[in-house]
């Protein structure tokens, strides 16, 4: 992988993004202009009402798509420019998807599933038997390889999703109402799941509803209307490292109402 | 192409041709019935190009026949209306004057006397020069010969026979070396025609005549006067100036104005060669036409089920674009999908056709009479060269259309939650 430092600390950076759909006859701004900095091991929760942009930004955020204007850069990179496939890599190395449909392919066993994003990043078969089998242990399916995702319980199935977001060591997590789809006890298990590996230092970024997941993060960004109204950072950050809520990095100082 | 991307690509095809078994075969089956049917149509086409040619070569190639008529212009003071009436000696002249041609002269007696034993058979005798076998392509069956030079000369009394002329007189029994009363005189068989399948003919089937030598013609039936006379060139195109040749000497010799042109009655059978070669073409060309038709039709359905599959597919294929699927990943299963099904598919159809056209090829000719015209049907490399090319474009794109609306998705619209 690249070396990240050398340009910036930051794993997002966005500044002055807009997008706008233009559907022949009208054009919608769905993004108005979003400055936006995640810095390594925060878990940032981004809430919203419906059509407020929050999913154009979460494409954005993962290279699915790419801004009308401003610029991104992932992990030091400026992706704005980037072409298909160099975006596709971006997504394969630096992002891990977690969606609301789980989107796992059905025909497939759970391993498979983890599977594809390492046979993607050009892992080897070896260290891809032992990379599916780490993840999957990790997010408690270990007893599940082989299960086809119809065979598995909705929970079970966004574990395995969050596995295979795990399998290539991603910059950042980043979920689309990880628990819109889920039951009340089986969502509290991905919560605790998200929560688990933000304490283990990872960066997460959450698109959700959910405020008992939004309670969760370490900062709460809110957007109304292709705008981020409010940026709020949340105590008791890294309950397990910084028990008295003391900033876990320099991102903590940043302004955090960007209206 | 990286080694990697190839990894990629082969290890997505396995895995959903591992999937989709039943689709595969189904696709397989029917790109081989398309091979199946388009290399049958042209094998039946090329075998009746082959048997319609032979069958117009068999009376013989590049012949002019002559049949004498009469002037119908005035010339150095002689009048319109005048008989040209040649002779046996103008074969000679003619021969003289155009040495890079064959000339003969034909003369005729329908309903003749052959005599056999007991069995009288009223036939056809024709008198003709030696050098007429090959060009007319009177091939003697093993055993017996054509009348030669020495034959003419000395005014032998051979006799050559059609095949069925033969058949009609002896039955089962060997003619050569037999004798035959023609017209009373005692004749010696000195051969008898190959088999041969003719569509053109003048003045008859050649399988129902005797053939004498000129010499010996006039000798029994007291004439001399040509029914008609044959130039006959090596090559085609050597026709033209062959003919305008051999009417100024006749000119000369009769007394006619040589573009007096109801001196003759003239088959050029270059021009009709000329014709039916086009003919051929078209032939082969509908074929053909029919035959990618059938084709196209096969490669629509699979480039149909494609598009399904695609369809079907989308939010897989938006899934493996989010976790990190380069565009030629998407597009290479699809491609390979396609040219795989196609070539196996292809395979399979060619070696059915090939079986089908082996076993119909040894079903015996002459046994049924409608083979003779049909001819057998027969693979040629240029058949399979064509079937290659349009298998090969077909799965190409049978591959590629689908492919490319695979790489056109858009994986953010497809991912979101319904």
């Amino acid at each position: 992988m690249k070396d990240q430092s050398e340009v910036s600390a930051h794993i997002i950076e966005m500044a002055a993004i807009k997008k706008t759909y233009d559907t022949g006859k009208i054009k919608v701004e769905a993004l108005k202009g979003i400055d936006l900095v995640v810095a390594p091991g925060e878990f940032v929760a981004i809430v919203g009402p419906s059509g407020s942009g929050k999913s154009t930004l979460m494409n954005l955020i993962g290279c699915l798509d790419t801004p009308s204007d401003g610029r991104y850069r992932l992990s030091g990179e400026d992706v704005s420019k980037f072409g298909r496939d160099e975006l596709a890599d971006v997504r394969n190395r630096r992002v891990g998807f977690v969606f609301q449909g789980f989107n796992l392919l059905p025909q497939i066993s759970a391993f498979e599933n983890v599977e594809m994003p390492l046979l993607f990043g050009g892992v080897s078969v070896r260290q891809r038997r032992e990379r599916v089998a780490e993840v999957l242990g990790r997010v408690g399916l270990s007893d599940r390889m082989e299960h086809k995702p119809t065979e598995l319980s909705g929970g079970q199935m966004q574990r395995v999703a969050i596995a295979r977001a795990l399998a290539m060591r991603p910059d950042v997590l980043l979920a689309d109402e990880p628990t819109g789809n889920l039951d009340s006890s089986a969502g509290g298990d991905i919560m605790q799941l998200f929560s688990e590996l933000w304490e283990q230092g990872r960066t997460v970024v959450v698109i959700t509803h959910d405020k008992s997941l939004a309670r969760r993060a370490s900062r709460i960004v809110e957007i109304h209307d292709g705008r981020i109204v409010s940026d709020t950072a949340v105590a008791p950050r890294r309950p397990g490292i910084c028990a008295f809520g003391a900033p876990a990095s320099d991102s903590a100082e940043e302004p955090r109402s960007l209206a | 192409m990286s080694k990697r991307d190839l990894s990629v690509v082969l290890h997505l095809f396995a895995r959903s041709a591992r999937l989709q078994k039943k689709r595969a075969t189904l696709t397989i089956a029917s790109i081989a019935w398309g091979t199946v049917t388009i290399l049958l149509l042209l094998a039946f086409g090329e075998g009746l190009k082959r048997q319609l040619s032979s069958n117009e070569r068999a009376m013989g190639e590049n012949l002019a026949i002559h049949w004498p008529g009469e002037t119908s212009k005035v010339w150095k003071g002689l009048p319109e209306g005048r008989p040209i009436r040649p002779r046996i000696d103008d074969i000679a002249a003619l021969r003289d004057r155009l040495p890079e041609c064959e000339v003969w002269g034909e003369m005729r007696n329908s309903r003749t006397n052959m005599t056999y034993g007991r069995k009288t058979i009223n036939g056809q005798v024709s008198g003709t020069s030696w050098i007429y076998g090959d060009p007319r392509k009177h091939y003697p069956r093993p055993g017996g010969r054509f009348v030669n030079a020495r034959d003419e000369e000395e005014k032998r009394r051979v006799v050559f026979l059609g095949y069925e002329l033969a058949e009609d007189i002896y039955g089962k029994e060997e003619p050569v070396g037999k004798t035959l009363l023609v017209n009373n005189s005692p004749f010696t068989v000195i051969g008898v025609m190959q088999k041969k399948t003719q569509t053109s003919a003048y003045g008859g089937q050649d399988r129902n005549h005797a053939v004498i030598p000129i010499t010996t013609f006039k000798a029994v039936f007291g004439r001399d006067r040509l029914w008609v006379l044959v130039i006959h060139t090596q090559r085609s195109e050597d026709m033209e100036a062959a003919l305008a040749h051999a009417n100024e000497v006749m000119a000369a010799r009769y007394s006619y104005d040589p573009r007096d042109d109801h001196v003759w009655g003239i088959w050029n059978t270059v021009k009709g060669q000329a014709t039916s070669e086009k003919i051929h073409i078209g032939m082969e060309i509908f074929f053909g036409i029919i035959g990618a038709l059938t084709l196209v039709i096969g490669c629509v359905g699979v480039a149909n089920i494609m598009y399904a599959v695609i369809k079907e597919r989308t939010r897989e294929i938006g899934v493996k674009m989010a976790l990190g699927a380069r565009r030629g990943w998407i597009t290479g299963p699809f491609l390979l999908e396609g040219m795989l099904y196609t070539f196996v598919g292809g395979l399979a159809g060619a070696a059915i056709a090939i079986v089908i056209v082996t076993l119909l090829g040894s079903i015996p000719q002459e046994e049924t009479r409608v083979l003779q015209f049909l001819g057998k049907p027969t693979l040629s490399w240029p058949i399979g060269a064509a079937t290659v090319a349009i298998l090969g474009t077909a799965g190409l794109l049978a591959g590629y259309f689908p492919a490319r609306r695979a790489a056109a998705i858009d994986p953010a619209a497809t991912l979101r939650y319904e």
